[in-house]
């Protein structure tokens, strides 16, 4: 054992962890699956869904991961034919108040509960019984909920509380009625979202979905391009989803550096503007009142000699250059040394104050 | 920016928002994180849950301020009174850091003289914020282990905007709360790229990595790189250069992704510098107020459509990926190379990560970022070579000022420019709101958003409300002696008593027609955040 670390073997591989680590975080470090449905990184651990149980040496019973600390010396066992069993009885036990419409539904090809019936071959048919049948919620213009799809791992209600501290919805009702809602389950509005989309990131079901980019293709068919947000300085990772040449959506980085995969309305939804038809899509020029579409080489070569003219009649001094805190570094620096070697001047600045 | 750069060495955050949970005081000054930053407020609210203790400096009751052990709901403009008054407090009960004062500091004794004069009394007259207040967030913020203080725009948009950020430095200093993890200065940008805007040298008096111009090591350096000699003399700031336009001496202006008819201050002089211009050119992905004056605009490219980096404001550079062509067929970095072929310097880059490795070459805090290391890591600079980790936490053991101490600077109150009297008897606050952004040229384009926030809503204390008999919803007219702005009141006690609160994101109510002149002195930083405005309905 090194330093305070702790060495516990899962599924035979030794591995050292730390003190307050569980044993899922340990297993996700190991690369070893461990399956849920109610874990988030981003949460607190909670114990909801138990799939995640695994086999303890020494423990009677099985022991779920997302909140067992793991011990020193700990043996883990991932899956077990018990285990496996239970399992199977769990995912099937969801599926029978589902809805099942996977074909229609919006998050197939990335639903956690839609893969897990597939990797554990079972559906919802062993136990038929009364189902849920509540209108879709999308009074708004982000996000749509279908409380049918609801698995009740209170992933939504727990980002919304704990990590925006929003409180914009909680579980309500009790036994088969309960469900996510907001209060008296009015509308979602400004007074009691934020509209970041956190619950819509974290649903492990179609039950939250983005309503913007319904229709507009399925996860696998989408190019997903990890970049940087171009909003405020928190620099928080997104990855956006392009299809056909066109920016159709945005999701979590979850594994980014800054935000771990959280967003604010802005970095989730705010990026209409990338294919708004305002777009200034070619140069103009101005002639008299109006400006006149032309070509690139047309208006750089109207810039350059004007430049040229201008230099050579009032000298280096009196040209200059803004630069922009919304462009990138490279452009922010190439603009700097067109200043510094094309007009020969200092005269460029910067917004970083405005 | 230059505030933090003349108390520490360096004008830029000193640790990182993965160690804020760890925070156990929290000091939130003129920063409205769960507006302006949500998902650094998300870092914040951790530390929160994890027990922290939080003081915020803010004229407006914000959801932070809420949630605070002491509220210090100073006047707008008073932050210098207000820190010199906590200093004052903190040495006179002898709760400062001598030891670190000691060892890692020069110019106390200055700094001891001045606050002196700063007793609780006077604080209270200049701040508004009562005696007991102070003392408590004094006693908080001393006593703590882990301190942090976390800055935002109420801090620089000030006419003493610069001074304001020395004397939040020198808190930080008299306690020692700086250089170890979730302990520093943290302030937040308000734009993605402000840091690297900042580091990449488009300023008049520096190149590239904070390099100063009128060092000939530094020019002699870009001169070899370059090929070109280059000036010794500090060109004009932004301000200056319209100021000169005005005066006829400023003739042409390549204006890149700016729009300063709108959101710089009183936005007339603005215009009318813009006017005088023989020639502006204007790269932007929207038409704004800005481009109304160019001779020639440009098609911008958005983030989407463009490689590149983006630094944040803890010091992380950060890839910018293509998903899409540019829609105009060029991004900015192609369009300022060809354009500098055309002028007979040669560019000749194919890609974005060709002027990264000339950046690193020439900029001793890149030094070790390459696209390539940018793929497998995330880099904090200073990161001066390949195999350097980058920098989380700055000052752990020196600073980067010469002699690698940090000095303090004895400051005086100063106050806003402009004042509240019989005749403009509020006092305006501008920020931002969360749904929106700036301008709103980005935001305004997103039906969801729009629907959500159509319009400008003037923040107003129901007192004063009552007073002017105004209803909630009801349209006024807001007015200050540069212009007026029609808009709708939304009835708050977010606003206290006699203060105003306005957002700068719609282009038909415009609050910077109302903003004042008033600039700080050192890095031209307008006073956005207080001017005396009257309201009539």
């Amino acid at each position: 054992m090194s330093d305070g670390k702790l060495k516990i073997k899962i599924n035979g591989t030794e591995l050292f962890c730390k003190k307050d680590e569980t044993v899922l975080t340990a297993a996700k470090r190991a690369g070893i699956y461990i399956p849920t449905l109610c874990h988030d990184d981003r949460l607190e651990p909670y114990g909801g869904c138990r799939l995640c149980i695994v086999h303890i040496k020494g423990v009677p019973k099985p022991l779920p991961a997302c909140t067992t600390p793991v011990a020193d010396n700990m043996e883990v066992t991932t899956e077990t034919p018990t285990i496996k069993r239970i399992r199977k009885r769990l995912i099937e036990l969801l599926l029978s108040n589902h809805p099942n419409d996977c074909m229609r539904c919006e998050k197939t090809g990335e639903c956690e509960l839609q893969d897990l019936s597939y990797k554990y071959g079972v559906d919802g048919s062993r136990f038929e019984g009364e189902k849920w049948d509540m209108p879709v919620r999308e009074a708004n213009p982000f996000i749509r909920y279908e409380p049918n799809k609801c698995i009740l791992c209170g992933r939504c209600v727990r980002i919304c509380n704990e990590v925006v501290m929003a409180g914009t919805i909680e579980l309500t009702g009790r036994g088969f009625y309960t469900m996510p809602d907001t209060a008296f389950g009015k509308p979602r509005t400004l007074s009691n979202c934020e509209f970041c989309g956190q619950c819509v990131s974290t649903c492990p079901t179609g039950a939250l979905t983005d309503k913007k980019s319904r229709g507009k293709g399925r996860a696998y068919e989408m190019k997903k391009v990890r970049t940087t947000c171009s909003y405020c300085g928190t620099g928080c990772n997104l990855d956006l989803n392009v299809r056909d040449g066109r920016v159709v959506k945005v999701t979590s980085a979850y594994d980014a550096p800054v935000n771990h995969g959280n967003l604010c309305i802005k970095g989730r939804y705010g990026y209409d503007f990338i294919h708004s038809f305002e777009r200034i899509k070619s140069p103009l020029i101005r002639k008299g009142y109006k400006f006149v579409t032309a070509s690139w080489d047309e208006a750089l070569e109207v810039v350059a000699s004007k430049f040229k003219a201008l230099l050579k009649k009032y000298g280096p001094d009196a040209v200059g250059a803004f630069s922009s805190s919304r462009c990138t570094n490279e452009e922010n620096f190439l603009l700097s040394k067109w200043v510094r070697t094309s007009l020969r001047s200092n005269n460029v600045d910067n917004c970083a104050r405005v | 920016m230059a505030g933090l750069a003349t108390s520490l060495g360096a004008g830029a955050a000193t640790n990182s928002l993965a160690q804020m949970p760890e925070i156990d005081t929290l000091f939130l000054f003129g920063s409205n994180p769960t507006e302006a930053h949500p998902i650094v407020s998300i870092y914040l609210k951790k530390a929160l849950r994890n027990g922290a203790r939080l003081i915020v400096g803010d004229p407006r009751l914000t959801w932070m301020a809420k949630r605070a052990d002491v509220w210090l709901n100073l006047r707008p403009g008073s932050n210098i009174a207000l820190m010199n008054g906590l200093i004052h407090v903190i040495l006179k009960n002898g709760w400062e850091n001598r030891a670190f004062i000691e060892r890692r500091t020069e110019g106390f004794e200055e700094l001891r003289e001045k606050v002196r004069g700063y007793d609780l009394k006077k604080v209270e007259r200049l701040t508004g914020v009562s005696a007991d207040r102070i003392t408590e967030a004094a006693r908080l913020y001393s006593h703590a282990d882990k301190a942090m203080i976390v800055y935002g725009l109420g801090v620089t948009e000030h006419r003493t905007g610069t001074e304001n950020a020395m004397a939040i430095a020198n808190l930080a200093l008299v306690c020692g709360h700086i250089g170890r993890p979730s302990t520093g200065i943290m302030a937040l940008r308000g734009q993605n790229n402000v840091q690297g805007a900042s580091d990449l040298g488009p300023a008049p008096n520096i190149l590239p990595g904070y390099q100063p111009v009128a060092s000939p090591d530094v020019r002699a350096k870009f001169e070899k790189a370059w090929g070109v000699p280059i000036s010794p003399e500090t060109g004009l700031k932004s301000v200056e250069m319209l100021d000169k336009a005005c005066e006829g001496k400023f003739k042409g202006l390549f204006i890149l992704g700016e729009d300063p008819a709108q959101t710089d201050p009183n936005v007339h002089e603005v215009r009318k510098a813009l006017q005088s211009l023989e020639f502006l050119v204007v790269q932007d992905i929207f038409h704004t107020e800005t481009t109304k004056y160019a001779h020639v605009i440009l098609p911008g490219a958005s983030f989407a459509e463009k490689d590149g980096t983006f630094t944040n404001g803890e010091r992380r550079i950060q890839r910018v990926r293509k998903a899409i062509e540019p829609l105009s067929g060029m991004a900015e970095w192609q369009v300022i190379s060809r354009l500098s072929n055309l002028m007979g310097y040669p560019m000749t880059y194919n890609h974005p990560s060709e002027i990264m490795d000339e950046i690193a070459r020439l900029t001793p805090i890149y030094g070790g970022i390459s696209y390539e290391r940018l793929e497998k890591e995330s880099l904090q600079w200073p990161c001066p070579t390949k195999d350097h980790p980058g920098t989380t936490t700055l000052y752990s053991d020196l600073f980067s000022r010469p002699g690698g101490l940090a000095r303090f600077v004895a400051l005086d109150h100063k106050g806003p420019g402009e004042v509240p009297d019989r005749e403009y008897p509020f006092v305006l606050i501008t920020g931002r709101i969360r749904e929106h952004y700036n301008n709103g040229s980005m935001t305004g384009k997103v039906p969801g958003i729009v629907e959500l926030v159509p319009e400008e809503l003037l923040e107003i204390n129901p007192a004063d409300a009552k007073r002017l008999k105004i209803s909630d919803g009801d349209t006024v007219r807001v007015s200050s002696r540069r212009g007026e702005i029609t808009v709708r009141a939304r009835i708050t006690e977010r606003s206290q008593k006699g203060n105003v609160f306005l957002t700068f994101h719609f282009r038909d109510a415009l609050s910077n027609l109302l903003t004042s002149e008033y600039r700080d002195p050192v890095t031209g930083t307008p006073e956005y955040k207080s001017c005396a405005v009257k309201i009539e309905k």
